[in-house]
């Protein structure tokens, strides 16, 4: 039960604050949303299969952006003091579910900027936007891990895009797959295994988060 | 670690694969016919990649959960043996498309997936790179380790199979044990890969062996 409280307190702790300086949500929507813009400025129409691959590519640049400043950014005080009253396992339960709520607000305002902007929407929007907020979910959890170790690493930003370009490829290769199935306008049945896959992935980084994140927080 | 049964095994097992491996008849398949004698040395590389890292991934448990330095170096020198042998395993694999499907690199899944997986361990190197402190890097370096093994499982071995691949075993083409791979073929594939499994590990072994030696050598100074 603590550790249910705990977590919520966390979480509510980085909403609020995120809601007062609205500083990794503004930060990233800019970030997204004049992508976007300069993509439609020098392809101004594309097709559909183009039109896939580069919003896969703003989402994956857009998620490091918003995912690391959750461990990178926090100063060493605050950190320290966090250690001291919660448990490691509350901390990163908390901080990936607040980085996936970030990511799914994130990944549909994208979205729906991005339909606008190229006034194209997928035969099977439905499967689209479950496929997306799939993507946000598992960028999440595997970002949120591997920020966390580049955090103690020290030099902060590269080495998280070093080390997370390996890990979330065979992701972005599944969640490419899925999209594509709706853009195509592909029957349901077809994705089934890719949905699967996507979950059983997630699981697996979050079994392998929650058991390794505890040695990493013993400093 | 430093008895010499195994080793000589391996030396002779690794010899005798490769005299027989180009001696010996084979079956003729189409497309592939002189060049299935690749299999004797490109699957044994990915074996002991696989087998390398693996001893790898254990140190890593065992440094985790027991602090000793030893581990670490363990750890560290088994990746690197394994990333010689996945690159290796990369080479005959690309030198045997080159004749077979036509192109050194035929962005077939599993290609690509295996450079994605080496890709994984030299960023498990970058990593110990940017961390000067020892302990600090071992640790760090350990929890990249064991949170890299199951991805790159997951690249190597499903998803090839679940996507159109030009391997065999793999996008709905037959394993090669469907294919004609009668006794001749096993009677010197299974050597092969059990002695490039041990010259694997025989040279991991060297490489650990080594550090230790500097590293007292460096405490002696």
């Amino acid at each position: 039960m603590q550790l249910i409280n705990q977590v919520k307190y966390l979480i509510k702790k980085e909403l609020l604050l995120e809601w007062r300086s609205k500083y990794a949500l503004n930060g990233v929507l800019l970030y997204v949303v004049s992508t976007i813009f300069v993509c439609f400025l020098s392809l101004v129409s594309v097709v559909p299969i183009t039109w896939n691959a580069l919003f896969w590519i703003i989402m994956l640049f857009a998620s490091i952006n918003a995912v690391s400043k959750s461990f990178l950014q926090e100063s060493k005080g605050r950190q320290l003091y966090i250690y001291t009253i919660a448990s490691p396992l509350a901390l990163i339960i908390s901080k990936t579910i607040y980085n996936v709520l970030l990511m799914m607000l994130l990944t549909v305002i994208a979205l729906c900027f991005y339909m606008l902007v190229f006034n194209y929407v997928p035969e099977d929007l439905a499967l689209y936007v479950v496929a997306t907020l799939l993507g946000s979910l598992s960028f999440s959890t595997i970002f949120t891990m591997v920020s966390a170790i580049s955090s103690k690493a020290g030099n902060g930003g590269m080495l998280m895009a070093i080390l997370s370009f390996p890990v979330i490829i065979p992701v972005l290769i599944i969640l490419i797959k899925l999209t594509k199935n709706a853009i195509d306008g592909l029957d349901r049945s077809v994705s089934l295994d890719e949905i699967g896959l996507l979950l059983i992935i997630n699981v697996l980084v979050m079994a392998v988060s929650l058991l390794l994140f505890p040695y990493l927080w013993r400093d | 670690m430093y008895k010499s049964w195994w080793k000589i095994l391996g030396a002779v097992l690794v010899v005798y694969s490769t005299i027989f491996g180009f001696l010996a008849s084979v079956p003729k398949l189409p497309i592939l016919y002189e060049s299935i004698r690749n299999l004797y040395f490109h699957v044994p590389m990915w074996f002991s990649m696989i087998v390398l890292f693996s001893v790898s991934v254990f140190h890593s448990i065992k440094y985790l959960s027991s602090g000793n330095q030893s581990h670490d170096l363990k750890a560290v020198e088994s990746v690197n043996t394994g990333i010689i042998f996945g690159i290796l395993g990369i080479i005959t694999g690309a030198i045997w498309a080159k004749f077979t499907w036509g192109q050194a690199w035929s962005f077939d899944v599993k290609q690509n997936f295996a450079a994605i997986a080496l890709l994984l361990y030299f960023a498990y190197l970058v990593l110990r790179n940017a961390i000067d402190e020892e302990q600090k890097r071992a640790k760090i370096s350990a929890i990249y380790n064991i949170f890299a093994f199951p991805m790159m499982v997951v690249l190597l071995f499903v998803l090839p199979r679940l996507s159109d691949s030009l391997h065999p075993g793999n996008g709905g083409n037959p394993g090669f044990n469907s294919y004609d791979l009668d006794q001749r073929m096993r009677v010197i594939f299974y050597p092969a890969c059990l002695g490039w499994i041990l010259i694997g590990y025989w040279i991991y072994t060297l490489l650990y062996r080594t550090r230790i030696l500097e590293q007292k050598s460096n405490n002696n100074l």
